[in-house]
């Protein structure tokens, strides 16, 4: 069988200009081949850098920002495509291979309507007439099954879900019938039962069109309901390549095993759940705006243990964690904490009472102070509730250090010159040197890349097990629920669906939102979406 | 993101960092303004169920609103400053022979002996008719004599606009497609060049080159009222290339700012990835997300060319507002001066204005809500 895609030891680099150094050349990705047939899905698989974006967009010729494609063919159909000039090149874009990015929201033109941004292309190419492709876009929208598609194109982009956006540039790439589509993390910026409808309807269309596809994603869960074949990259070099089948069941490397086995771990929640540290009364929450946010929220978390409240986007669980801190204070209800009541504003807090419960956000690279060392971030707290200064500051500091599992030589960097996951490594150091009671977890890993978010995991555990802190744990993310709560909150448009401990709320008889929330989180299995698609309403994909 | 120089003709500072967060501004609100904020302007259910409903309509309302309201506190500002002033119209008219009696005639003859409230009020009733009194130095009808001045002025600013606009935008795009590269550099350099030098000096420069040594120019560039039209465009010749030289720089600049902004953002990446020529990209996919803070910057221009042409004028002795003002100024007869004060405001305010309407036009999430 022809390959329509071919991929020869390919070699990207970029220029990076350090400051205060010479300008250097970085090698991005090297050495990367890979064939494609027509029809068949592609899986490329890493963490942030693994430089699978880069890969794909060779694929189109095309280098963001500074990115040169400097070695190796791209064979388009047997012609190398890096040697066409900018005219070539924009006959191929947009024709033959189509690109879906991952914000979707950013990647439509605001001032244009949707429909004439989904075929634009094709009339460009001069691949059909505005007739026909008017009609091929409605063909489109509703095999994507868009909601009312022959009005869909008359919208704005702000003037749809998020979901849906995702939805109308996978049906703009269709568009012009290419031969090959390369998705960039379609779906990773979505809540999970939205990513399910969106999953399903690209695959759906792929299949219905026959079209080739290479699907960017981190996560090789999706992927494996996707591709025919999978690439596991790693530092923009290849560490795997087989069937999906070999892949995801008789993974070959250590690292793509590591990837298979993540977040498989669970823990067993504490049998007793009854010294109470956090009760949550009732709690009801509004915006300055009159907005309400929060409808009659109760729970409650035990000493030395852990609640996870999961939700999608919107859904208010964030909001509960600024109630607790006193950052929104409640309009309706009462927050007791250790037996006492909290008074409902941050100002009307004792420092004492502020001291027992600390904070850990998502972004920790936008909690943090950039112009601060580790040592001032994390030394702040010491001084500012402990009075404490000089070399006994530092001590404290250093053992903190050493908790996290970081070491002093970290002591007087600053958080540009730390990783993704050292960042919320110092950001846990920051809240535990308070000494607190709880802390409040807000997504602390849903930034970072699958193996990172496992390290913090596990760090967070064992301090748990060290310290006997409680964590209030918001996330989206079930996997992490099953692996480290005790107590679990399901949250739904500002209300509680369910409460209770772990082994309750995750077993049926379910609800029918926990129900849908559980079944939309993409399994390690192959044919897993297929099986879901089968059982589930239908009615949902109106989302 | 870069920004033009805040010298040269915007007399307010920040500007460079004042139009492009208003844009900000607006796309960051949707659909729904802040009721909070509507509520205290206007207040009422029906008010915010129609901020609600028609929030385009809402926002022009209330700028519209806001520009009267200005207007009113900018006439205020300019009475109760010119009764600051020091020295007043009798003493400065009677000079030597400033005896307190005569003094205190002038003064009674004016009606300054009357509280300023009520001479506030007379004005101001005056003026919303058009009638802004007569002139204490010449007894002449102000209204008239602006008429005529401000005729003069417009009909400078006209031709200055219609130069300095295109040229300025069609120079930045030009930028925008060779960046970096000589082009940009030369047309850079230039602009920067001309937007550093005072335009008093420009005016001389100009008038040094053409008028003296080539004698291709007319000056001085007095037009009278029996001049011809081909007559007075070849009077306005040399005002007109100083103006434009002044306000091109900073347009052209801002218009090469906002459009590279909006070149690095991720739907110009979707067009170039569709294979959509650079042209193409450049006029209709940039160019829509750059027009509102470029029609801000051009407004600030324009009302730079109708209020800030003073210097101009006065170097090439044309007469228009700037010169009437002055000339007002050194004799303290404050009726000319309030007058030319209040028109000079009313036309900023309202060119900012439908800079800022129609910087909300262009705003489709305002123009089609949810």
């Amino acid at each position: 069988m022809p390959e329509l895609l071919s991929v020869k030891n390919l070699k990207i680099e970029a220029t990076s200009y350090p400051p205060g150094e010479p300008p250097k050349v970085v090698t991005l990705v090297e050495g990367v081949s890979f064939d494609l047939a027509k029809g068949k899905v592609l899986g490329l698989i890493g963490e942030s850098g693994a430089g699978k974006s880069t890969i794909g967009l060779s694929a189109l010729a095309y280098g963001r920002g500074g990115v040169r494609i400097t070695g190796g063919e791209v064979l388009l159909n047997g012609k190398d495509i890096l040697k066409l000039d900018r005219g070539g090149i924009n006959s191929v874009r947009g024709c033959h291979v189509c690109y879906v990015a991952q914000s979707a929201a950013a990647a439509f033109n605001p001032a244009h309507k949707l429909g004439d941004q989904v075929i634009e292309a094709s009339l460009r190419h001069g691949i059909m007439s505005r007739e026909e492709a008017k009609k091929r876009a409605l063909y489109l929208f509703r095999v994507l099954g868009l909601p009312n598609p022959e009005t869909f194109g008359g919208r704005y982009p702000h003037q749809v879900s998020g979901g849906q956006l995702q939805r109308a540039m996978t049906a703009m790439a269709l568009c012009p019938n290419p031969e090959l589509i390369v998705f960039d993390e379609p779906t990773t910026a979505l809540d999970v039962t939205t990513q399910i409808d969106v999953l399903a309807a690209i695959k759906h269309a792929i299949e219905e069109t026959h079209t080739a596809a290479l699907y960017i994603t981190h996560d090789l869960a999706v992927v494996a309901q996707i591709s025919d074949d999978i690439m596991v990259l790693r530092h923009g070099k290849t560490v795997e390549y087989g069937t999906t089948k070999q892949v995801i069941e008789a993974p070959k490397e250590d690292y793509t095993r590591a990837l298979v086995s993540v977040r498989q771990a669970k823990r067993n929640e504490a049998p007793d759940q009854s010294g109470t540290l956090l009760k949550i009364e009732h709690v009801h929450a509004a915006y300055g705006n009159g907005f309400k946010v929060l409808h009659d929220v109760s729970m409650h978390l035990s000493k030395g243990q852990t609640l996870a409240i999961v939700g999608e986007s919107g859904s208010g669980k964030s909001t509960l964690a600024r109630v607790i801190t006193g950052l929104l204070p409640p309009t309706e209800g009462r927050i007791t904490f250790d037996g006492k009541e909290l008074p409902k504003a941050l100002k009307g807090r004792t420092n004492d009472e502020l001291r027992r419960i600390q904070m850990i956000y998502q972004m920790a690279d936008t909690a943090m102070n950039p112009r601060q060392t580790v040592r001032d971030i994390i030394g702040r707290p010491l001084s500012f509730y402990f009075s404490m200064h000089g070399a006994k500051k530092t001590e404290r500091v250093k053992e903190l250090l050493d908790q996290i599992e970081m070491g002093t030589r970290f002591l007087d960097r600053y958080p540009a010159e730390l990783s993704g996951g050292q960042k919320q490594r110092v950001a846990i150091a920051r809240a535990l040197a308070a000494k607190p009671e709880l802390i409040l977890c807000d997504e602390p890993t849903s930034a970072l890349d699958p193996l990172v978010a496992e390290g913090i995991l596990n760090l967070l555990m064992k301090l748990q097990e060290e310290t006997a802190v409680s964590y209030v744990f918001i996330t989206h993310d079930i996997a992490i629920v099953r692996a480290i709560a005790d107590s679990v909150a399901v949250m739904h448009r500002g209300r509680l669906v369910r409460f209770g401990p772990k082994s309750k709320v995750l077993s049926p008889p379910f609800d029918d939102y926990t129900d849908l929330l559980l079944k939309s989180v993409p399994e390690m299995e192959i044919g897993w979406l297929e099986r879901v698609l089968k059982t589930r309403r239908m009615e949902s994909a109106g989302n | 993101m870069e920004s033009g120089p805040i010298t040269g003709p915007v007399p307010t500072d920040g500007v460079a960092g004042e139009t492009l967060p208003r844009s900000a501004d607006l796309s960051g609100v949707p659909a729904k303004p802040n009721p909070a904020a509507a509520s205290g302007a206007i207040g009422g259910a029906f008010w915010r169920r129609f901020v609600f409903r028609r929030p385009l309509v809402a926002l022009i309302l209330q700028r519209l609103g806001l520009s009267v309201g200005l207007l009113f506190a900018v006439s205020l500002m300019i009475f109760g400053g010119i009764e600051a002033l020091p020295g007043d119209f009798a003493t400065t008219y009677l000079g030597q022979s400033a005896t307190p009696q005569a003094v205190e005639n002038i003064r009674k003859d004016l009606g300054l002996d009357r509280p300023w409230s009520e001479r506030y009020l007379t004005w101001l009733g005056g003026a919303v008719k058009g009638d802004f009194g007569t002139s204490w130095a010449s007894k002449n009808s102000v209204s008239e004599q602006i008429g005529k001045r401000l005729g003069n002025s417009l009909f400078l600013a006209f031709f200055a606009a219609l130069i300095s606009v295109p040229l300025a935008v069609g120079l930045g795009m030009l930028a925008v497609q060779f960046r970096n590269r000589l082009p940009d550099k030369i047309i850079n350099v230039i602009s920067l060049a001309a937007i550093s030098l005072p335009e008093f000096f420009i005016g001389y420069l100009l008038i040094l080159f053409f008028a003296v040594q080539l004698g291709v120019a007319t000056f001085p560039a007095t037009v009278y009222d029996s001049m011809t039209l081909t007559e007075r465009l070849s009077a306005i010749a040399l005002p007109v290339a100083t103006l434009v030289l002044v306000v091109l720089a900073h347009m052209m600049r801002m218009t090469r700012a906002a459009i590279l902004n909006v070149m690095s953002s991720a739907y110009v990446e979707t067009a170039e990835l569709k294979g959509l020529g650079t042209f193409r990209i450049i006029a209709r996919h940039a160019a829509p997300n750059a027009v509102a803070p470029v029609i801000n910057v051009i407004a600030l221009n324009l009302a730079y060319l109708v209020v800030g042409v003073v210097v101009v004028e006065v170097v090439f002795v044309y007469p228009g507002m700037g010169q009437y003002m002055v000339d007002a100024v050194t004799v303290r007869d404050m009726p000319v001066v309030q007058a030319c004060g209040l028109i000079f405001a009313a036309f900023y305010i309202f060119l900012n204005m439908a800079a800022d309407i129609l910087a909300i036009l262009a705003n489709p999430r305002l123009r089609h809500p949810r």
